[in-house]
C-alpha cells in the first residue's frame, strides 16, 4: 500500500535504515519503502500516472521508471524497494527518453482534444505532456474507439479517454471493496468495464464516483444535469430552490483558486443568488430535521427492545451497498430519508403551502458534494409530494463549472445569507459533512433529549479524523451507549460483518461511502487527497464551532416545522415524508 | 504446421507387396476421424533394414515400433496409442522395448539423442504405475524420506548445478534453498505445465508420455522446501495431459506416493491440477499464480520473487516440466552423472524442437552443448529444398534471433545470451533466405500483439506501433525515420516492460534491424524487396 509521507516518517524513526544514493545525493531512508518513496522523503520529484497515495502500486504505466546502477533495465521507482547501497539515477537522457516515450505512447492512443475534456486543466496526463515537453506524437497509429457509458444515473465513462493506470479499479476494489468495475480483454484491445460487460448502470456499482476522484484524465466524471438546470433557472414558469449541502461551503472556492479548507459559506450563497436560483436554502436544515427523525428512532428503539446497532442512512452510496451486499442488515438501517431528500420532501410540501405555490412548479436543485445523490434523487420512493422531491443533483464541480460560464466570481461575492425559513440550522448539521459528523450530532441531541441534562462537552473528539475506523462511548441514562463510525466501504464492512455475526457492541453505527465523509465525496473538486480532505474537516469543525446553536434540536426553524406541519418526531405525517424504505439487489 | 508425432511407415516394394500402401491409407482415415489430422503426421519412409516384419511403422517421437501392422489393427493403434497415449503392446514387434531403435537407418539420425528427461515417454504404458516401478520409478522419492535430510536434497541438486528449463535457465537448487529457508508455515511447489511457446510440446510429451516422474519430481521439491500441497497448471489445450496426469495422481494416491505420511514417513503430499486460461503470458510464473489464485493473468511486482512471496502469498518453488524430470535420475545417479552430460556450466540434456524450413522436423533430447549446425545440418538434414538458412529464432518468439554467422554456438543457457539470445523453452524455428525480413520480424511483431496482456504502456501500445511501422514498410510505405522508431520503440520496451514477455518481445525486431540492416533500407529507400516474398513485390509488379 502506497504511504503517506508521514507514516513514512514514522516508519523511519523505527526501521532499519538503508543508505542510497539518488543523483549522487546520499540518503539514509527506512528498509522496505520504495525508490518513489524514498525519493519524496528526499525531496525528489518523480513523475507518476498509475501511482496514488492510498491505494497498493501497480507499476504499470511505465512514467515513474528510474535508472538503477548494475540494472539492465529502467526500474519502475513505484514498486522497486530500496536496497543498501543502491545508486538510483531520476535525470539521465535514458530516463528523460523513456518517460516522454511511454507517454507518447499513451497520447497516441487518446484523443486529443482537451478543450472539449471535462478536466481540461486538472488532467494529469494533460500536465505530463506540458512538463515534458511534448509537441508532437511521433508513433501515431490506430486509436481504439468505444461507446461513452451513459447508463448510471451518476458516472459517465468515456473509455476513449482512458489510459489504462487502474485507479479507479484498484479504488474501487480496495477503498470501497465494491469491485464493479475490473480490465476486460488483453493487450491492445484492454479496457475497463463492469463485470460480465454490463453497462456500468446495471452493475454493483453504488454511484459513490471514488473512481472519479481517481480518474487521471476525464474517463470517469459525473452524469451531467447543469443543462436541466440551466433550463429550470431560465424557464419563468418555475420557481427554482436550491440546496446546498454541508460539505460543499468548505470545498467550492477550491475551483476559484482559494486554498482547500477555506470557509465560503456567505460568497457562495451570494453566488448562487446571482445564477438564478429564487431562493438559496441549506441542507443543513434538514441535517437538523434528520438528527430530529433518528435520534427520536434511536431513543425508540433502545426503549422499545428494537432491531439495533442502528446505522445511519444519509449515504445513498452505502445505502445500494447494503442492498448489494449486506441485505440481511436492512431493518438496522434507520428509516430516515438523506438530508438531500427531507428537504425536497418538506420543499414541495411545507414550503409550497407556506408560499402557495403548486409543487409542480416548483424544482428543487441541490448542490452535492457527492454522485450518489443524482441517483438517490430518481429513486422510485422518493417522491413523498407527489412529484419527484429533489430534481436535479448538482456536483461541487458542476456548480463550480456553471458559475464559470456565468462569469460568476465566488472569490469576490459579498457574504449573504440563506433564505428563511429553510436556511437556518445548527452546528450539528454543519458537522454532518466530515466523518463521525453525524454520530456527533445525534449524540448531543440524543443525549440531551433523553436525559433532560445540558450536554457540558459538546466536542466528541473520538469520532473525529481520519482513522478508518472509531468508537467512543457515552453513558445515557444509566445505559452505557457504545457507537462506532466507519468511512470508506472496505472500513465499514469490518463494522457490518460484526453485526452480520451478531458479535458487534455497538448500539449506534454511522456509515459514509466515501473516506473522510463528504468532504471526500465523488461529487468534489479535483483534486480531492488525503491533504486537501483534512484540511476541509478542518474547515467543517470551525464552521460548527461558530455557530451560535450547536445542536439540532434548538434550531427554531426545526420547531416551527413540527409546530406548524409535521407534529410529533417520528409520527404519521414525518414517517410520510420523511422516512423510506429499501430493497434487497442482486450482488453481480 | 508443426506435428507432435509422426508416423513413419516403411514403403517399400517389399512392404506394398505385405499391405503398407493400405495401412497408411488407414492410418490418416483413422487420425483425421478422431480428429487429430494437425497433430500427427503420416510420413512414408525407405528401408529400415533387411527382414522385418511389413508393414514396419514407427510411431515417433515415441519410438514405438508396429510391426507386422494390419489394417484391421491400425484403428486400435489411432485410438489407443496417438488419441490417448497407451502403448498397444500385443501389436509392438515382439521384444520391441528391446530394439535400439537407433540402429535403424532412421530419417532422424539418433546417434546424438541422450534420453533423460524422455526416458520413459513411449517406453512404458503412462497409465499404468506398475510401468513407471518398474522403471526405477519412485525411487528417488522412497531414497530422499528414507536417507536423505531437505537440507541434502538442496545441496545435491545445487551440485548437480541444474538449471531451470523453462526459459530463464535459473538455478533450480538456488530456488528451493531460498524457499526452503523463506520464512513460512505454509508452503507450495507449482508445477508450469503451460508450454505456451508456439510449436513446442516437449513438456507435453513427458506429461502424457511419464505423469509419474513429475508427480515423484514434485513430492521431492516438497519434502526438501517443506510444502504440503502442489500444483500442475497445465494449459487447458492438452486434456490429455489432464487426462494422463489425474489418473497418475489417483494411481499414486493408492500406491501411498502421494497422500498423508508417504512411505510411512512424516511427510504427506497432495498434488491438485489447476487448467490454464491459455494466455501466453500465464506462463510467466508469477502471472500463473495470479491465474491459479483466480485472478486476471497478469504478472506481479517482482520482487519479491515467489520463493518470498508466491502463491496465496506463501513461499513457492516454481518449476518447468522438464526441470521436474530432472530431478528423480539426479537423486538416484547423483550430480556427477549428470554434470557428466552437456557442459560443465550448463549441464544435462535439453529437448529440443525443429520446427519451419527443415528438413526433418521433430523433436529430440540431446546434451546441452550443441550447436545450431549440428541441429539443423545433422539431425535437422539441413534446409528445406536446399536452400540458404537465413535465421534461426530459438526458444520461440520471446527468444532470440541466431544469424547463420553464429550457427557453432554451442547451445547453452549461459553462453547465448551473450549474442543477445535466448535458449527458451528450446523450440528452434527455421527460416530460409526465400522469406522477406520484414515479414518475419512482422510475424514475430504480431504475436506479442496478440499475446501482451495490456497491463504496461510500452508492451501495450509499443508492440502495436511496430507492427503498424512494419505494415507500412511492407506497402512500400516506409521512410528511414521509420527504421529509426521501430529502433526507439524497441529499446524502450525492452528498457522499461513490465514483465519478461515485453521485455523479450522487441529481440527479434532489435536482431534483425541490426543484421539485416540492408535488406530493410532496400525495402524503405528502393521500395524493393529483395527476397521478393513480400506484399512489396507485387507492389513492383503492378508498378512496372
Ligand atoms: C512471457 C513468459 C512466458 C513464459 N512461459 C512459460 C511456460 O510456458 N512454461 C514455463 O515453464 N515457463 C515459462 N516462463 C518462465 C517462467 O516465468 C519461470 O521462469 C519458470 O516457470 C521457472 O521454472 P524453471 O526454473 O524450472 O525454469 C515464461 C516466462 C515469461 C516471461
Ligand atoms: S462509483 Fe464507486 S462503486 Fe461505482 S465504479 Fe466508481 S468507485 Fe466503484
Ligand atoms: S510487458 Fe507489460 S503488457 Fe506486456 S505482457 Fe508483460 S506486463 Fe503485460
Amino acid at each position: 500500500m502506497a504511504k503517506t509521507l508521514k507514516e513514512m516518517e514514522k516508519a523511519k524513526e523505527k526501521a532499519n535504515l538503508v543508505t542510497i544514493y539518488l543523483d549522487g545525493k546520499e540518503a539514509k531512508v527506512p528498509e522496505g519503502i520504495t525508490i518513489l518513496e524514498a525519493c519524496r522523503m528526499e525531496g525528489f520529484h518523480v513523475p507518476t500516472l498509475c501511482y496514488m497515495e492510498g491505494l497498493s502500486s501497480w507499476g504499470g504505466c511505465r512514467i515513474c521508471v528510474v535508472e538503477v546502477e548494475g540494472q539492465p533495465n529502467l526500474v519502475a521507482s513505484c514498486v522497486t524497494p530500496v536496497r543498501e547501497g543502491m545508486k538510483i539515477r531520476l535525470s539521465s537522457r535514458a530516463v528523460r527518453e523513456a518517460r516522454k516515450t511511454n507517454l507518447e505512447l499513451l497520447l497516441s492512443n487518446h484523443p486529443l482534444d482537451c478543450q472539449l475534456c471535462d478536466r481540461n486543466g486538472s488532467c494529469e496526463l494533460q500536465e505530463l505532456a506540458y512538463e515534458f515537453g511534448v509537441r508532437e506524437i511521433r508513433f501515431g497509429g490506430e486509436r481504439k474507439t468505444y461507446a461513452v457509458d451513459m447508463s448510471s444515473p451518476s458516472v459517465k465513462r468515456d473509455a476513449n479517454r482512458c489510459i489504462l493506470c487502474g485507479r479507479c479499479v484498484r479504488t474501487c476494489r480496495e477503498v470501497q471493496s465494491v469491485c464493479a468495475i475490473d480490465f476486460a480483454n488483453r493487450g491492445f484491445d484492454t479496457f475497463i468495464s463492469p463485470s460480465l460487460g454490463l453497462p456500468l448502470g446495471e452493475s454493483v456499482c453504488i454511484n459513490c464516483g471514488q473512481c472519479i476522484l481517481a480518474c487521471p484524465t476525464g474517463a470517469l466524471s459525473e452524469v451531467s444535469h447543469v443543462e436541466m438546470v440551466w433550463d429550470a433557472i431560465e424557464d419563468p414558469g418555475k420557481f427554482v430552490v436550491l440546496q446546498t449541502a454541508p460539505a460543499v461551503r468548505v470545498s467550492i472556492g477550491e475551483p476559484f483558486g482559494l486554498p482547500a479548507g477555506t470557509v465560503t459559506t456567505g460568497k457562495m450563497v451570494a453566488a448562487f443568488r446571482r445564477l438564478g436560483f429564487d431562493r438559496v436554502f441549506d441542507t443543513n436544515f434538514t441535517a437538523d430535521l434528520t438528527i430530529i427523525e433518528e435520534g427520536h428512532e434511536f431513543i425508540g428503539r433502545v426503549k422499545k427492545g428494537g432491531k439495533l446497532p442502528l446505522i445511519t442512512s444519509c449515504s445513498p452510496g452505502w445505502i445500494k451497498f447494503m442492498e448489494h451486499f449486506y441485505p440481511e442488515l436492512m431493518e438496522n438501517v434507520s428509516t430516515c430519508k438523506s438530508p438531500q431528500q427531507m428537504f425536497g420532501a418538506i420543499a414541495k410540501t411545507y414550503y409550497a403551502q407556506k408560499m402557495g405555490i403548486d409543487p409542480k412548479d416548483m424544482v428543487v436543485v441541490s448542490i452535492m458534494p457527492c454522485t450518489a445523490k443524482k441517483f438517490e434523487c430518481q429513486r422510485d420512493e422518493m417522491c413523498a409530494s407527489g412529484y419527484q422531491d429533489v430534481d436535479f443533483s448538482l456536483t461541487t464541480r458542476e456548480a463550480a463549472r456553471m458559475l464559470k460560464e456565468k462569469g460568476i466570481r465566488l472569490e469576490e461575492m459579498p457574504e449573504e445569507n440563506f433564505d428563511d425559513p429553510l436556511g437556518i440550522s445548527t452546528g450539528a448539521a454543519a458537522v454532518f459533512g466530515a466523518t463521525g459528523g453525524v454520530m456527533e450530532a445525534a449524540l448531543r441531541s440524543v443525549y440531551e433529549i433523553s436525559t433532560g441534562k445540558t450536554l457540558e462537552k459538546l466536542d466528541f473528539y473520538q469520532v473525529r479524523g481520519l482513522d478508518g475506523v472509531k468508537e467512543a462511548s457515552l453513558e445515557i441514562n444509566g445505559m452505557e451507549v457504545n457507537v462506532a463510525v466507519a468511512h470508506g466501504l472496505g472500513n465499514a464492512r469490518r463494522l457490518l460483518d460484526q453485526v452480520k455475526a451478531g458479535n458487534s457492541k455497538y448500539h449506534f453505527i454511522e456509515i459514509m461511502a466515501c473516506p473522510g465523509g463528504c468532504i471526500g465525496g465523488g461529487g468534489q473538486p479535483i483534486p480531492t487527497n488525503l491533504e486537501i480532505r483534512m484540511k476541509r474537516i478542518a474547515a467543517i469543525y470551525e464552521v460548527d464551532k461558530n455557530l451560535p446553536l450547536r445542536k439540532s434540536h434548538e434550531n427554531p426553524a426545526i420547531k416551527k416545522l413540527y409546530e406548524e406541519f409535521l407534529g410529533e418526531p417520528n409520527g404519521e405525517k414525518a414517517h410520510h415524508l420523511l422516512h423510506t424504505h429499501y430493497m434487497p439487489r442482486e450482488r453481480i | 504446421m508443426f506435428y507432435r508425432t509422426h508416423v513413419l511407415v516403411e514403403m517399400t516394394s517389399s512392404s506394398v507387396a505385405f499391405g503398407a500402401a493400405q495401412v497408411k491409407e488407414a492410418l490418416e482415415r483413422e487420425i483425421e476421424r478422431v480428429g487429430l489430422k494437425n497433430e500427427v503426421k503420416v510420413l512414408e519412409t525407405g528401408s529400415f533394414g533387411a527382414s522385418l516384419p511389413s508393414p514396419f511403422v514407427v510411431i515417433y517421437p515415441d519410438n514405438v515400433i508396429y510391426a507386422p501392422l494390419r489394417v484391421q489393427d491400425v484403428r486400435r493403434v489411432v485410438e489407443e496409442h496417438l488419441l490417448k497415449g497407451r502403448v498397444v503392446r500385443e501389436l509392438m514387434l515382439a521384444g520391441g522395448l528391446e530394439w535400439k531403435t537407433s540402429e535403424f537407418a532412421f530419417p532422424f539420425p539418433l546417434a546424438k539423442e541422450t534420453r533423460v528427461v524422455l526416458r520413459n515417454s513411449g517406453f512404458i504404458d503412462p497409465l499404468n504405475i506398475e510401468d513407471y516401478i518398474a522403471r526405477d520409478g519412485y525411487m528417488a522419492l522412497a531414497k530422499v524420506l528414507t536417507e536423505m535430510t531437505p537440507q541434502e536434497v538442496i545441496e545435491v541438486i545445487k551440485r548437480s548445478n541444474l538449471l531451470g528449463r523453462g526459459g530463464a535457465g535459473f538455478p533450480t537448487g538456488l530456488k528451493w534453498e531460498f524457499t526452503y529457508k523463506a520464512e513460512g508455515q505454509e508452503k507450495y511447489v507449482v508445477c508450469n505445465a503451460d508450454e505456451g511457446e508456439p510449436g513446442t510440446f516437449k513438456d507435453r510429451l513427458i506429461l502424457e508420455g511419464d505423469p509419474h516422474s513429475i508427480l515423484e519430481a514434485m513430492a521431492i521439491a516438497g519434502y526438501a522446501v517443506g510444502a504440503r500441497e502442489g500444483y500442475i497448471y497445465v494449459r487447458a489445450e492438452y486434456p490429455q495431459s489432464i487426462r494422463h496426469l489425474e489418473e497418475a495422481i489417483r494411481q499414486a494416491g493408492e500406491y501411498g506416493f502421494l497422500g498423508e505420511n508417504i512411505l510411512g514417513s512424516q511427510f504427506s503430499f497432495w498434488v491438485k491440477i489447476r487448467k490454464g486460461a491459455g494466455a501466453y503470458v500465464c506462463g510467466e510464473e508469477t502471472a500463473l499464480l495470479e491465474s491459479i489464485e483466480g485472478k486476471r493473468g497478469e504478472p506481479r511486482v517482482k520482487p519479491p520473487y515467489p520463493p518470498q512471496k508466491g502463491l496465496w502469498g506463501k513461499p513457492t518453488v516454481i518449476n518447468n516440466v522438464e526441470t521436474l524430470a530432472n530431478i528423480p535420475p539426479i537423486i538416484l545417479r547423483g550430480p556427477e552423472w549428470f554434470k557428466s552430460i552437456g557442459t560443465p556450466t550448463c549441464p544435462g540434456t535439453k529437448v529440443f524442437t525443429l520446427t519451419g524450413n527443415v528438413n526433418n522436423l521433430g523433436l529430440i533430447e540431446v546434451p546441452m552443448g550443441i550447436t545450431l549446425r549440428e541441429l539443423i545440418f545433422e539431425i535437422g538434414g539441413g534446409v528445406r529444398g536446399g536452400h540458404g538458412l537465413k535465421l534461426v529464432q530459438t526458444g520461440g518468439p520471446s527468444g532470440g534471433t541466431m544469424t547463420p554467422d553464429l550457427l557453432d554456438v554451442p547451445m547453452t543457457f549461459d553462453t547465448l545470451p551473450k549474442y543477445n539470445s535466448a535458449l527458451g523453452s528450446g523450440a528452434l524455428t527455421v527460416v530460409d533466405d526465400t522469406h522477406c525480413i520484414v515479414d518475419v520480424v512482422k510475424s514475430f511483431g504480431e504475436f506479442f500483439l496478440h499475446e501482451s496482456c495490456g497491463k504496461c504502456t510500452p508492451c501495450r501500445i509499443g508492440n502495436k506501433r511496430i507492427v503498424e511501422i512494419l505494415e507500412k514498410i511492407s506497402e512500400g510505405k516506409g521512410t528511414l525515420d521509420h527504421l529509426e522508431e521501430l529502433l526507439h520503440l524497441g529499446r524502450n520496451m525492452k528498457m522499461t516492460a513490465f514483465c519478461g514477455l515485453g521485455q523479450a518481445a522487441p529481440n527479434p525486431l532489435l536482431r534483425c534491424l541490426e543484421f539485416f540492416r540492408e535488406e530493410f533500407e532496400t525495402h524503405v529507400k528502393e521500395k524493393v524487396c529483395p527476397a521478393g516474398t513480400c506484399q512489396l513485390k507485387s507492389l513492383q509488379r503492378t508498378v512496372r
